[in-house]
């Protein structure tokens, strides 16, 4: 099947199989690497990118589902610059190995913009979604509540 | 931050520009921006072949026939490979593995062949289209069975096999190694001791659950040479053992080369050489071609290392004044079926199986013993997670039943610098009474917490920790430094950043002896052909070891540095210092030359003619007082442990007392790192492991069917922690009681945050509930039968 989308602003013509996974479409076809292969069904979040604004698992996404939408990986977030959030897990030295964390900045975006002024609760909940084996997730929940009210 | 670095006899004490602070990880643009490149991420081109595996479906059997004339047939396949194509053995201490399968296969999902295909789906497919004819053998899962007179052999020719030389294999038994310990008389002892208490723990087997799974993409080119892209801790390491087990195939050290980029967690779990042979070994078959072979989340949990359980029998003798007398320590190691690197686990955890207390008399005995599992392998915490559950729950029962505070009983004992190690050597200095004190404070120790909740309960719990690295008495690190026109510097080692902030701590070390800052300064995960020799990233050593060789390399340019300007303008070297980039001179103040403005086109004289040329240093370290000469029966005579790094954690925990649930409400954790180079990323280490320790304790729960089948190997079904699976609150302490031979003072940290979690939960348990669970997991489906089993008694 031929399709359109948009990863990060850009317009991809692209041909896919009926069986053919988003996430491997991402990462073989278009050449976005930061939706990462963690477990391949829906468990660890490392694969979670933004559809049309929302978080999907994009393990567990038909490519031919996503027939003229929008995608945004880590890439597309902080393209120009970083974001605030970007900047404030970076100062917090929040991440360890690295791999879980495009997953966990594209959830922690989509809760702050449907949400401005999370609770720590709020927080939790947007990233129970996204398994970190290294940080005990405090450093990250911590930069993510610094970056209430700041978020565009 | 300001510190002084007292260390330099006679040298000014100076304030640190760059260690002791919270500098931002050189890694930390690379991920937090997308850039980061894991194996998985580097693109092959259209060559790229895909590999999958067969795995055996039995715990022990015999392998008749393999029959893979339809998979060779199926659309897209290249080769098909079983273990006629390889009759090599590997292994990092002992040789007693086949790259594939030969004969007989020892675990569910042992390799038994493989194909390589041209797409990832096609190598899926046709490996399901191998046929294999098996035997089924009886397997022994029980480390206590398999040790029992008359067991069934897992290795009958373990007598032959290579191994290094601190380990005594038993012949004709299921025991790969067996780690004495005999220290004074521990009968005496416990004969004239006020009090004695025996008791078994056990500790079930746990799985490392980095989020990126084990992958490796390996090619032979036309010229013969064999490059290896691995999610890897160990390298160098890699790149001897493929060189040695592929030696017959007519590959050198110098015709192998392994890439490692960023690794995607490791906690031992990438350390040393699993999965990643498979896919050298099948890359020599189809010249040309980069193979790609990437673990599934199934196989990630069954064939890697595992870490290994353990039955742990322990008997502590006391006077009543709090004394420990005699300590009899026996661990029966499930290790699983090849122990090529499991073994030094069991190694290591006899050695330091007293925990950190000085005791008089000792009788340890770790045994390893083969079984039908998967193999057992090293584990952030190195077999001392294992052994300090049974040890810190015994410190707690012993201290309630002599009528002592835990607290005092274990500050009454603590090991303090210079007392006797298990093995004849004396401690090094440490701070885990300072550490007692500042967690006993941190959670209010002493002072009772009542729950506002009718339906819960709170507890309270200490438990203290100590790690010594495990490692080759010769193990070690090496670096090369090079300046850039403008002053900045490459440093090339060969440790692995796994997240714990290795390459940010080597920038800090040579950035406060060369003042060259932080951001100016790049240090890149290794390619063995490029930079030069690293052991491994493991046993908490790379800042300490790694550090050391960085150290040297920044001192050796430091003094190219000063004879540049000695010999461009004639001041002697002992009169130059540098300060924010720039050389400096005692005898002359007015004196200042920029690093950038000679580290490579050097310094042109009065004459017109130049001195100089690019800086460049290397250095390296190796412990030359560490040997593993110790007598097999008593354990004494050797140092085969550098030093080890001691610390305390408390919790306080609310339970809820119908359902068993636990909230950890405050943790907190001190660790004696030495000289935190980098406090945050020592706090990262603090919390990220404690969360992970704890893990082990509140949540993980492997589990096997009865013919040795992992049933839970996915995240679903074996539970890690998510964002609210945390404490409340955790507080990160960090005690500086500097290491004499450290890099200003430092000593390894990364492991040891995880090693308390265990035995902490338990005591708090207890102290909540009166409940003593002497088996892990205290998962909230124990307390609420422990607590139903009280309710039936009373």
């Amino acid at each position: 099947m031929e399709l359109t989308i948009k990863v990060n602003g850009e317009r991809w013509d692209i041909e896919a199989a009926p069986a053919d996974v988003l996430l491997d479409v991402l990462r073989e076809k278009i050449g976005v690497k930061s939706p990462k292969i963690g477990c391949e069904r829906g468990d660890c979040g490392s694969c979670t990118i933004l559809l049309d604004g929302k978080t999907v698992r994009s393990c567990l996404v038909l490519a031919v589902e996503v027939d003229g939408q929008e995608i945004t990986t880590i890439e597309g977030i902080g393209f120009d610059k970083l974001s605030e959030l970007q900047n404030l897990l970076l100062r917090n030295n929040a991440f360890q190995c690295g791999f879980c964390a495009p997953g966990i900045v594209l959830s922690a975006t989509e809760l702050l913009n449907d949400n401005p002024n999370p609770s720590r609760h709020d927080v939790q909940e947007a990233l129970a979604g996204n398994l970190c084996r290294c940080t005990g997730y405090e450093p990250i929940i911590e930069a993510v509540l610094a970056a209430r009210g700041d978020a565009e | 931050m300001t510190t002084t670095y007292p260390f330099e006899a006679g040298a000014p004490q100076k304030e640190f520009q760059s260690v002791g602070t919270g500098a931002i990880r050189v890694d930390g643009l690379d991920k937090i921006s997308g850039a980061a490149q894991f194996v998985d991420d580097i693109d092959f081109g259209p060559g790229l072949l895909h590999a999958a595996i067969v795995e055996s479906p039995h715990a022990y059997a015999r392998i008749l026939s393999i029959d893979t004339s339809k998979a060779e047939e199926a659309p897209g396949v290249v080769r098909v490979v079983t273990g006629k194509d390889f009759p090599y053995k590997f292994g990092m201490y002992m040789e007693d593995r086949y790259i594939f399968a030969q004969d007989n296969v020892r675990f569910v999902g042992e390799q038994v062949a493989g194909v390589i295909a041209r797409s990832h789906r096609a190598a899926v497919q046709a490996a399901k289209l191998i046929e294999v004819e098996y035997e089924v053998l009886k397997p022994l899962f029980d480390p206590k069975e398999a040790v029992a007179e008359g067991a069934d052999l897992i290795h009958p020719d373990l007598a032959d096999y290579t191994h290094v030389p601190w380990f005594f294999p038993k012949a004709n038994t299921n025991i790969a190694h067996w780690r004495k310990i005999r220290k004074g008389d521990t009968e005496k002892a416990f004969a004239e001791a006020d009090f004695v208490l025996e008791d078994t723990y056990r500790v079930p087997r746990y799985a490392h659950c980095a989020i990126e799974p084990h992958v490796t993409v390996s090619r032979l080119d036309h010229a013969n040479r064999l490059t290896i892209w691995a999610a890897s801790q160990s390298p160098h390491t890699q790149r001897h053992l493929f060189a040695e087990a592929l030696a017959p195939l007519g590959f050198t050290h110098k015709d192998v080369r392994v890439i490692t980029p960023y690794v995607g967690g490791g906690f031992g779990g990438k350390a040393g050489v699993s999965m990643e042979i498979l896919g050298a070994a099948m890359a020599t078959l189809v010249k040309g071609h980069p193979v790609k072979l990437r673990w599934t989340r199934e196989q990630e949990f069954y064939n890697t290392y595992q870490r290994q359980g353990v039955v742990a029998e322990l008997k502590i003798g006391v006077m009543n004044d709090g004394t420990i007398t005699a300590v009899e320590h026996k661990l029966y190691w499930d290790a699983g079926a090849y122990v090529e690197y499991g073994a030094n686990v069991v190694n290591a955890a006899g050695l330091s199986a007293t925990g950190p207390y000085r005791v008089p008399n000792i009788t340890n005995d770790s045994i390893c013993i083969y079984t039908n599992l998967p193999p057992g392998g090293p584990y952030r915490g190195f077999g001392y997670s294992e052994f300090h559950f049974g040890l810190e729950s015994h410190m707690d029962r012993i201290a309630e039943a002599i009528g002592m505070d835990a607290v005092e009983f274990r500050k009454k004992n603590a090991i303090v610098e210079g007392d006797e190690l298990s093995y004849g050597a004396h401690m090094n200095p440490s701070g885990l009474i300072e550490a007692i004190d500042k967690v006993a404070a941190a959670i209010d120790w002493g002072v009772e917490e009542k729950s506002d909740n009718p339906n819960t309960v709170m507890g309270k719990g200490v438990a203290c920790f100590w790690k010594a690295p495990a490692m080759p008495p010769n193990a070690s690190s090496a670096s090369f430094l090079k300046f850039n026109e403008d002053g900045s510097i490459n440093i090339a080692v060969s440790g692995m950043e796994l997240g714990q902030g290795y390459l940010t701590v080597m920038a800090q070390i040579a950035s406060e002896i060369l003042t060259v800052p932080v951001d100016k300064i790049r240090v890149e995960t290794p390619d063995t052909d490029r930079n030069p020799y690293e052991w491994q990233t493991v046993a908490s050593h790379v800042t300490w070891s790694s550090g050391l060789a960085v150290e040297n390399a920044a001192i050796e340019a430091r003094a190219k540095i000063f004879e540049v300007i000695h010999q461009a303008y004639g001041y002697e070297d002992d009169s130059l210092y540098l300060e924010d980039e720039t050389v400096h001179c005692t005898t002359d103040p007015e004196f200042a030359k920029p690093l950038r403005e000679f580290v490579i086109d050097g310094i042109q004289t009065d004459d017109g003619t130049w001195r100089g040329g690019p800086i460049v240093a290397s250095g390296k370290f190796m412990p030359e007082f560490t040997n593993s000469n110790s007598d097999p029966e008593t354990g004494q005579g050797g140092h085969p442990n550098v030093h080890y790094t001691v610390g305390t954690c408390g919790v306080v925990l609310e339970i809820d007392k119908d359902t068993g649930r636990v909230w950890v409400r405050k943790a907190a954790l001190a660790v004696d790192a030495g000289r935190a180079i980098n406090p945050d990323l020592v706090k990262g280490q603090i919390v990220g492991g404690l969360v992970q320790g704890l893990a082990t304790v509140l949540y993980e729960d492997m589990r096997f069917d009865e013919n040795g089948k992992m049933l839970n190997p996915n995240f679903t079904d074996y539970k890690i922690p998510t964002a609210f699976d945390i404490p409340d609150e955790i507080i990160p302490i960090i005690v500086e009681v500097p290491q004499p031979d450290g890099p200003f003072g430092a000593r390894g940290v990364g492991e040891h945050t995880m090693i308390a979690a265990a035995p902490v939960i338990a005591n708090a348990v207890y102290n909540a509930l009166g409940t003593r669970i002497k088996s892990m997991p205290v998962t909230q489906e124990k307390i609420a039968m422990s607590l139903g089993r009280l309710l039936e008694e009373e």
